[in-house]
């Protein structure tokens, strides 16, 4: 299945002479918006934020993906990446960041010192090895810093995720 | 409340507010706790340590090969000059002398990275008044130059790529061309930038005469690099002490007296063009020969003190190990140049409206990891 | 411009005009800067004479740092004249591990505020008559002083 599949609209079209209808799922087309319209929230401790910098611009540019809506508050962000160290002093403000956004929310773990502390894991004291210890992550990215490239596909995993969620149905079932 | 927990006004009616951890316009994670009347700022303080890494903790850890690559996470966009310093102590110490061919690379390299970092100020300078699109125009430069880097050291950000006694690996084949073909496609753009954001009328108004910082107050407060350059400090350490061969080299520092937020800019947008003109002088004059001095497998600094400090893109870092005789530093300490460039916020945004903050941190260009290593 | 070098002292006159300040100082010229040794009571007097003197005028405080030497805490004062242009090495010896402390020179370099909380911070030393002593790096309920020698952390993974 080529990228041009996976951002067709879910759901077979029915032509008829006035104009046509189309069956598809609620959870399909609810899914197919949300995952190509993700806002991220403005964030980032160190290092990565610049190599996230570079994918926002022009030669990588994740807006082709539905990812510009850079947001200042996560409030109105759906999707936190977390570029950099993450240290102890630092931890309860993340926690915080991601209870404030809205659910459904997704938190994509950038580079090596999010992962495990990466560079930062023997002898330092400060350092939390891993962000793991305090929110939930969806996507690790590998790397110190990862490529643009690395990022972008973590973004269309991310996407492939959230297309397989049954969150809509889920809502419903939980009432 | 997590962030401050004092009520949000003051006996005095004062109105307290925290700038960051996490705001968009503050590069990182600082946080300032701004004391307010109305919008005027009373009182700055910075609260530091959201991204402290225990650095210097590490290092002591680190064999005289390793330390000084953890140090290009420290300020990321100087990491070859991070590097440099790091190379440049233990060479010191052990009294080695670096092969020609590696000192001009180690220069083209330096340059190069001020280049690009100062293109990055631009970028972030425009997005933090408001201006989006000068921020495409120098991330379209950076990328160029990554490329380079990728190509010559195999990474675009955080290079590692200066070792105690020379460079790690030789230069690939087409490296001088491509450089010229960078600085050509830079020359031929430079004067989009004075279009599009330094001639602005807007951005002139937002930084003239706004957070002016006396030479008096930089030389007490501690800062070097662009910010005490545009108040008349000479603090170039690669004129006053010269390392890896920058006096053989022409060029000029940069001295203007404004001191205002103006002025830093004028400033970065000349030693943009001085660093060029370094790079012009040397790519066609790259030497033949060795690329790295023989050194011990295990490197043992004798034992004793030694400073070394080099000119980042945000001025002075000063590496400064304690030995003990033994295979790792005893202490390591390192003056980072961001570290005494912040006093000067309190200081001079003081009378300011909140507004004016923001063009001031933009002006004096923080990186936070490098502040609290 | 032209003027800075001219006036420049070397180690010897440097040596010289700080014994008339401080006699019972001590040197060391084996490093890269002199290096003059004084108790850390005599800091604050010496260190106001070497910032108003006018042959010395060190009025750049350019690294600020401390070494922990197990019996003894060394601090360092790295100091540069911007008119002269020569550089001392100044260190402070503070006997006391147990309840650090020493005058903060904040009153002649403004540049030591934030220094001297970074070493509060991750050394323990109690400046006196610091504007606004804290802990800038780390929690304000950190237990311990981590560049300390003598700082353990069962959470820290040894390489």
């Amino acid at each position: 299945m080529g990228l041009k599949d996976k951002l067709e609209f879910p759901g077979q079209v029915h032509e008829t002479p006035d104009g046509g209808f189309m069956i598809t799922k609620l959870d399909d087309v609810i899914n197919w918006a949300r995952s190509n319209s993700m806002w991220p929230l403005a964030f980032g401790t160190s290092c990565c934020a610049i190599e996230m910098m570079h994918t926002v611009n022009a030669k990588y540019d994740w807006s082709r993906f539905g990812f510009e809506v850079m947001r200042a508050t996560p409030r109105q962000a759906d999707l936190i990446i977390v570029s950099g160290t993450i240290v102890m002093k630092m931890a309860p403000v993340l926690k915080r960041l991601y209870d404030q956004m809205p659910e459904p929310r997704y938190v994509i773990a950038m580079g090596a010192c999010t992962i495990s502390g990466g560079p930062f894991f023997y002898n330092t004291y400060s350092v939390v090895k891993g962000i793991d210890h305090i929110i939930p992550v969806d996507v690790f990215v590998p790397g110190c810093p990862p490529r643009p490239e690395a990022l972008l596909h973590s973004m269309i995993a991310l996407q492939e995720k959230i297309k397989n969620d049954a969150y809509f149905r889920k809502q419903v079932d939980k009432k | 409340m997590l962030l401050g927990e004092e009520d949000h006004f003051n006996e005095e009616g004062e109105f307290v507010i925290n700038i960051g951890p996490q705001h968009p316009s503050t590069h990182g994670v600082l946080r300032l706790k701004v004391w307010l009347d109305g919008e005027t700022i009373k009182k700055v303080e910075p609260h530091l340590g959201y991204i402290h890494r225990s650095i210097e903790k590490m290092s002591e850890s680190f064999s005289y090969r390793q330390f000084g690559y953890i140090t290009s996470r420290m300020d990321y966009l100087s990491a070859h000059m991070n590097n440099q310093a790091c190379a440049l102590v233990v060479e010191k110490a052990l009294q080695v002398e670096v092969p020609a061919r590696a000192q001009v690379i180690r220069i083209i390299l330096c340059e190069l990275s001020r280049l690009s970092s100062h293109l990055l100020w631009f970028a972030s300078a425009g997005l933090d008044l408001g201006g989006v699109t000068p921020f495409f125009y120098a991330f379209r430069e950076r990328e160029a130059i990554n490329s380079i880097m990728e190509e010559t050291c195999g990474a675009r950000l955080t290079q590692n790529f200066m070792v105690p006694g020379g460079i790690i690996t030789d230069l690939q084949p087409d490296f001088q061309k491509r450089i010229k073909e960078v600085l050509k496609q830079f020359k031929d753009n430079y004067h989009e930038y004075n279009e599009i954001l330094i001639g602005n009328v807007i951005f002139q108004n937002r930084m003239k005469d706004v957070g002016v910082l006396t030479r008096e107050d930089a030389i007490a407060l501690g800062c070097t690099g662009p910010v005490a350059r545009a108040s008349g400090l000479s603090c170039d350490i690669r004129k006053h002490y010269p390392y890896d061969g920058y006096e053989k080299i022409q060029f000029d520092e940069v001295i203007l007296t404004g001191g205002d937020s103006w002025a830093r800019c004028e400033v970065r947008m000349a030693e943009m063009l001085q660093s060029v003109h370094i790079i012009e002088q040397l790519i066609d004059n790259i030497p033949e020969g060795d690329i790295v001095a023989k050194t011990k497998n295990v490197i043992k600094l004798p034992k004793g003190e030694f400073y070394q400090r080099v000119e980042t893109a945000r001025g002075e870092l000063g590496v400064y190990i304690v030995s003990d005789g033994g295979s790792t530093p005893y202490r390591c300490k390192y003056r980072s140049p961001n570290f005494s460039n912040l006093m000067a916020i309190p200081h001079i945004s003081k009378g300011h409206k909140i507004g004016d903050l923001i063009a001031i941190m933009a002006t004096i260009d923080l990186i936070i990891p490098d502040i609290d290593r | 411009m032209c003027e800075i070098h001219k006036l420049k002292m070397t180690n010897e006159e440097l040596k010289n005009s700080f014994a008339q300040i401080f006699p019972a100082v001590t040197f060391d010229e084996t490093g890269e800067f002199l290096t003059a040794f004084i108790p850390s009571e005599a800091l604050l007097p010496v260190m106001k004479e070497l910032r108003s003197k006018k042959e010395l005028y060190f009025d750049y405080l350019f690294c600020l740092t401390c070494v922990d030497w197990k019996d003894h805490l060394m601090m360092v004062y790295f100091l540069n004249s911007k008119t002269h242009n020569h550089t001392i090495v100044v260190k402070a010896k503070i006997t006391d591990t147990i309840n650090p402390k020493i005058e903060s020179v904040y009153d002649i370099w403004k540049t030591a505020e934030l220094n001297e909380d970074e070493i509060f911070d991750l050394f323990g030393v109690n400046f006196l008559n610091h504007p606004n002593l804290r802990r800038i790096f780390l929690e304000d309920d950190w237990v311990g002083y981590p560049l300390r020698k003598n700082y353990v952390d069962e959470h820290m993974i040894e390489l």
